[in-house]
């Protein structure tokens, strides 16, 4: 019965997502099952649109962006969290951890506001940092999980053999610390590539991400180029952490 | 000053090779080697260690012994470099060491849990201290071979820390440490983390490789058997305050006060009042009146409030029965209420006529004594010692 259950839950969640990339292989304008053949057509149709690929490498480029700026704000502020003790400590983490529960609406509304208040335009930096404060969260988060796994004995053990604090992080805090940097970046690299709602509020009509042209897409028609640019999104975003997870294992078994 | 010239004899016995290098070349050891002079942390409002001097002798190893929460680890700590004093000074070889960060303290620090980097191999782990010491590539590689041959596991250098035993970790962790040729090796519970058996022998080896290359040692424990066994000072730490310093033989058969002798050992506190003095002895009576004991002669006048403490050991047991008197002998009768055999020794609780319970360790000789069994236990006087209250 929870068997049956389980597999009707699966069924819900995934039948639209692979309705989405089954119809992208179909040829006619108007989906219907069964298929009328089999085609690469609205791929290729989607290679020539110009506005897509720009909202790609947007998406790309800003993704890349927001994951070095997230964890390279993060990994610092994870290590005074969990390694030094000072005044409002608590409070600091938890004013860094907050984006994640406040909705993106609110959040999106609101940096536009203060962008506006310091009457600067929208612009690419704006989206950037944005997403920084969207995804930071969950880089101090994972960073400060593994942080705390790491015993300080480690760090001590280095500093008393004569490795000045700098000698001691890089060579053995950063690489034990290393894994956790990584998914912190794959985390914040797929959260950012596939914002819609702040994003929505941010974005120009120059840096237009994917998800943010999709949406513009669907309020004119529904093109089948949609169903093919949403397989494209679901390779990349399913394939990204797999392929992430591969290339560490791959590191740590050769080293 | 020390001297030492690193003679390669080609002998087989490393120890044997190395004490004699110490032993010849050694001249006059600097009796404050390591000196705290009025140290003191506060963590907030505790204070984990209060206004204490302490001075430690070069070549000697010294064991900082206490309960936990005592302020040994503290004290170590502040040695490292990994905490610093509230108040006062450490000096090492006499310079003031209060500002001088941790890399460059030059020190061996041993964790309880090995810390060995888990993602370097074993031959990276001992060569660590030397990358940043001006040591070159092919010196660093004889000095970590020696190392591991020094404590006895040579070969696994290719290999990971979690590819070897807890037992063997340490040992690299101790390899690690000296091969720096540290001023002080500092070891934190080195031996806690490891299993009963291995823990004598690790003891031991520690104990020979600290004797043999002679660094100054300190080591942290709340094992009194580990303190005893292997120290040249003993240092009986409580609530920030040292209790007692001296030999092990000092701090064990002369504990200067309650916390000492209850620390070490099994031991018996009886009330007592001064009587008088009886040529060597000093004849003392328990405050419930039951029992008039002798004791050694010891600065007390009479009427003195006293503790009385006797050590389980020192007692010997006899079937009351077969008791003869003898002149001058402490003896109390009771009946065994409790007891527990321990292989070569049996420890007996016995109950005194006057409800009192005391505690005895006895070797068995043919049958140990059964629960209800009355007894004779006698002790001689001087196996008795009288505190101040």
């Amino acid at each position: 019965m929870i068997r049956l259950f389980t597999l009707l839950v699966y069924v819900w969640m995934f039948t639209p997502i692979i309705a989405v990339i089954i119809l992208s292989f179909n040829p006619q304008q108007f989906g219907s099952f069964p298929m009328e053949g089999f085609s690469f057509k609205w791929f290729v149709k989607l290679s020539h649109n110009s506005t897509i690929l720009d909202a790609f490498k947007n998406s790309l480029v800003l993704g890349s962006c927001t994951a070095v700026l997230s964890t390279a704000f993060g990994v610092p502020a994870a290590m005074a969290f969990i390694r030094y003790e000072f005044r409002g400590k608590q409070f600091l983490n938890t004013l860094l951890i907050a984006p994640i529960m406040i909705p993106e609406v609110v959040l999106g509304v609101a940096l536009l506001l203060f962008i506006r208040w310091l009457q600067q335009p929208k612009s690419f930096a704006l989206l950037l940092i944005g997403h920084v404060v969207l995804t930071l969260p969950y880089v101090l988060l994972i960073v400060q999980a593994r942080l705390v796994g790491i015993k300080k004995e480690y760090e001590e053990a280095a500093l008393s053999l004569g490795a000045n604090p700098f000698q001691t992080f890089k060579e053995i805090t950063f690489p034990l610390l290393a894994p956790a940097i990584f998914a912190g970046m794959l985390f914040s690299f797929t959260i950012s590539f596939d914002d819609v709602t702040a994003t929505l509020f941010w974005a120009t009509a120059q840096n237009q991400t994917v998800p943010v042209k999709i949406f513009g897409m669907l309020r004119n028609s529904v093109s089948p180029e949609i169903n093919a640019l949403g397989t494209v999104m679901i390779i990349l975003t399913v394939s990204t952490p797999f392929l992430a997870g591969y290339l560490s294992r791959r590191f740590a078994s050769g080293k | 000053m020390v001297y030492r010239v690193i003679i390669y004899s080609g002998s087989e016995d490393f120890y044997a090779r190395l004490s004699w290098e110490t032993m010849v070349l050694k001249q006059e050891k600097d009796p404050a080697f390591v000196k705290f002079t009025g140290i003191e942390k506060r963590f907030g409002k505790v204070v984990a260690v209060k206004k204490m001097d302490l001075e430690i002798p070069e070549g000697s190893l010294v064991t900082l012994l206490g309960p936990s929460g005592c302020g040994k680890t503290t004290l170590l700590r502040m040695l490292a470099g990994l905490e610093s004093p509230t108040f006062g000074d450490i000096h090492i070889k006499g310079k003031r060491i209060n500002d001088t960060p941790i890399h460059k303290r030059n020190l061996g620090m041993i964790f309880q849990n090995y810390a060995l980097f888990p993602h370097k191999t074993i031959s990276d782990n001992v060569a660590f201290g030397l990358k940043y010491r001006n040591v070159a590539k092919s010196v660093i590689k004889q000095r970590v071979e020696n190392a591991l041959e020094t404590v006895r596991l040579p070969g696994v250098g290719d290999r990971m820390p979690s590819q070897l035993s807890g037992g063997q970790q340490q040992r690299i962790a101790l390899a690690r440490a000296i091969v720096i040729e540290p001023d002080v090796l500092l070891m934190d519970e080195p031996l806690s983390a490891l299993d009963e058996n291995l823990r004598e022998d690790m003891r031991r080896e520690i104990d020979n490789l600290q004797q043999a290359i002679g660094v100054t040692t300190i080591f942290v424990t709340h094992d009194q058997r580990e303190a005893l066994s292997m120290s040249d000072k003993v240092v009986v730490m409580k609530d920030g305050f040292i209790q007692q310093q001296g030999t092990p033989e000092e701090v064990y058969n002369n504990s200067t006060n309650h916390f000492v002798a209850d620390f070490l050992g099994h031991s018996n506190f009886l009330n007592a009042i001064v009587n008088k003095k009886q040529g060597d002895l000093l004849s003392v009576r328990l405050e419930d009146e039951s029992h008039g004991l002798a004791v050694p002669a010891a600065a007390f006048n009479k009427g003195d409030k006293v503790e009385m403490v006797i050590r389980a050991q020192k007692f010997n047991l006899g079937y009351r029965a077969d008791h003869v008197p003898e002149q001058g002998e402490n003896v109390f009768f009771g009946k065994i209420v409790d007891r527990s055999y321990m292989g070569g020794e049996v420890s007996y609780f016995v109950e005194l006529d006057n409800g009192l319970v005391l505690h005895a360790i006895n070797f068995v000789k043919r049958s140990p004594y059964r629960r209800g069994d009355e007894v004779a236990m006698t002790v001689a006087p001087e196996h008795c010692r009288l505190l101040k209250v």
